[in-house]
């Protein structure tokens, strides 16, 4: 059935609050913070106005930001945060209590480069510091996107077999504050997609099989002290969430694009069939390099790229799939790793190949680290050097800095 | 053979580290190394020693007088230090 959308100019920004707006969660708790802060302002209009229910608690800091979020999500409520930079760098602990508490939390990061020295610029290194605080972390290419995904996030998270927090990543300033075309659905189909929020069933400590949500009724303790004896074990599930989580991504995204027309996976090629070198990054970088791509392929060059969209689950083995036959590989990484051989993203995917018994050869470009900009020119440097290690068969230097003076 | 094995798994216990035993049978007494007595002989009944405990493991008997539960006492001290009458003593448990 053709769903009627209606076209509206938004920044990435707008296009969360928005979505945010359709989802109407039960509590959204946030402290404002450069580039993130049109989201929560957006949304508070949203309040002001009496267009959603949503008890918006405005706090002191985001430790307290998160923290509302795991008391209002353990209670039973869809509950929303966003934030950037020190701002997730203050939730620290926070972010690995509300995935450890199996709470489907849904934030939003405008990525943005951690201090010091201060800059409020798009990087990645603050969604990287939290790759291992069991969040599942989607990377959006744009506008469109952010929107899209700040509503499948909610399927995802609460998922009974994930049941855990997420994150929609959209680079800062590129995204939050570009306005772009934003195709969005009706109210009542977001509402329909989302539907109520669903717990599953635990046993609790009376051995009784009780929703997984606080209630006086059947209590039970969200927590407590867990030490040698049970730790692990409650990490391990925590693990099996994670290796559910792509299957979901995948049929949610899949379900997503019936009603929309837009259809969301792990990884997003683009013209890489008959490609023979080939990037692979995130975020919005990857909408820039189709151009380039494009460019490439006019001048008969075998060029494509692959966009990772979940960064966390890491999609290892749809990117073998895809990039197994190709003969160099560039990883972008929008992030530093400080004595690190190569950048975050390089070191999981070069990882991933090496049980392959062909496999590409594949070099490292760190770039746009502090919102530094990555044009078609820079990208073209890169592919130009893909180009040469392929005719050289040769990685002269693995890990290379791109845009960056001497 | 390591206690670890006796225990449930990890596919058998629930979600996010919700217990599913009362706290009761996590016997949590041993701890300690002072253990309050009491000297009934001096004990009043005010329950002070009962209201201070920070940790619910002085009870009240039927007969109104208070008695510690060693099971989950910690032996902090603070009843001995709050008891007006100096009814309660700690020793090495």
């Amino acid at each position: 059935m053709e769903i009627k959308q209606i076209l509206m100019g938004l920044n990435g920004d707008e296009a969360v609050a928005y979505a945010i707006k359709q989802v109407d969660p039960d509590v959204v708790a946030a402290y404002p913070i450069t580039p993130q802060t049109i989201i929560v302002e957006r949304f508070s209009e949203y309040v002001a106005d009496g267009e959603v229910h949503t008890e918006f608690i405005s706090v002191e800091s985001e430790h307290s930001a998160l923290s509302a979020c795991v008391g209002a999500a353990a209670a039973g409520a869809r509950a929303f945060t966003a934030t950037a930079a020190n701002g997730l760098a203050l939730m620290w602990e926070i972010l690995y209590i509300a995935a450890s508490c199996r709470l489907p939390i849904v934030m939003a990061i405008v990525n943005r480069a951690l201090s010091g020295p201060i800059n409020i610029h798009c990087d990645h290194s603050d969604a990287m510091g939290a790759r291992d605080s069991g969040w599942i972390q989607i990377f959006c290419e744009n506008s469109q996107e952010a929107y899209d995904s700040t509503i499948q996030a909610w399927r995802i998270a609460e998922h009974p077999d994930v049941q855990l927090p997420v994150m929609v990543c959209l680079d800062g300033f590129v995204l939050s504050h570009t306005l772009e075309n934003v195709m969005t659905l009706p109210d009542e189909v977001v509402k329909k997609f989302i539907g109520e929020r669903k717990f599953v069933t635990i046993k609790n400590h009376f051995g009784k099989e009780v929703p997984f949500i606080l209630d006086p009724e059947n209590p039970i303790t969200i927590g407590p002290l867990d030490l040698y004896d049970f730790y692990f074990e409650h990490k391990m599930q925590q693990i099996h969430a994670m290796e559910n989580a792509p299957r979901v991504i995948e049929e949610v995204g899949k379900e997503y694009g019936k009603i929309s027309g837009r259809t969301y996976g792990l990884v997003h090629p683009y013209k890489l069939e008959d490609a023979e070198i080939a990037i692979i990054g995130l975020g919005s970088t990857m909408g820039t390099a189709k151009i380039v791509v494009d460019r490439l392929r006019e001048k008969g060059v075998k060029a494509g790229l692959l966009r990772i969209r979940s960064f966390r689950p890491f999609p290892a083995q749809q990117i073998i799939e895809h990039l197994k036959d190709k003969k160099v590989i560039g990883v972008l990484d929008r992030a530093a790793s400080f004595g690190a051989y190569g950048g975050p993203l390089f070191n999981e995917v070069r990882n991933a190949f090496y049980d392959q018994d062909i496999k590409p050869l594949i070099s490292n470009y760190i770039y746009g680290l502090g919102g530094r900009d990555m044009p078609p020119q820079r990208l073209m440097i890169i592919f130009e050097d893909l180009q040469k290690i392929m005719e050289t068969k040769r990685i002269e230097k693995t890990v290379k800095y791109i845009g960056v003076r001497e | 053979m390591s206690l670890e094995e006796k225990l449930p798994g990890w596919k058998e216990i629930p979600i996010g580290g919700i217990p599913f035993k009362p706290s009761t049978e996590y016997k949590t007494g041993d701890w300690k190394v002072f253990k309050p007595v009491i000297n009934y002989e001096k004990c009043t009944k005010c329950l002070f020693c009962h209201i201070y405990c920070p940790d619910g493991a002085i009870k009240i008997k039927e007969d109104g007088y208070p008695e510690p539960d060693y099971d989950f006492c910690k032996g902090c001290g603070i009843c001995a230090e709050e008891c007006p009458v100096k009814a309660i003593e700690m020793v090495k448990d």
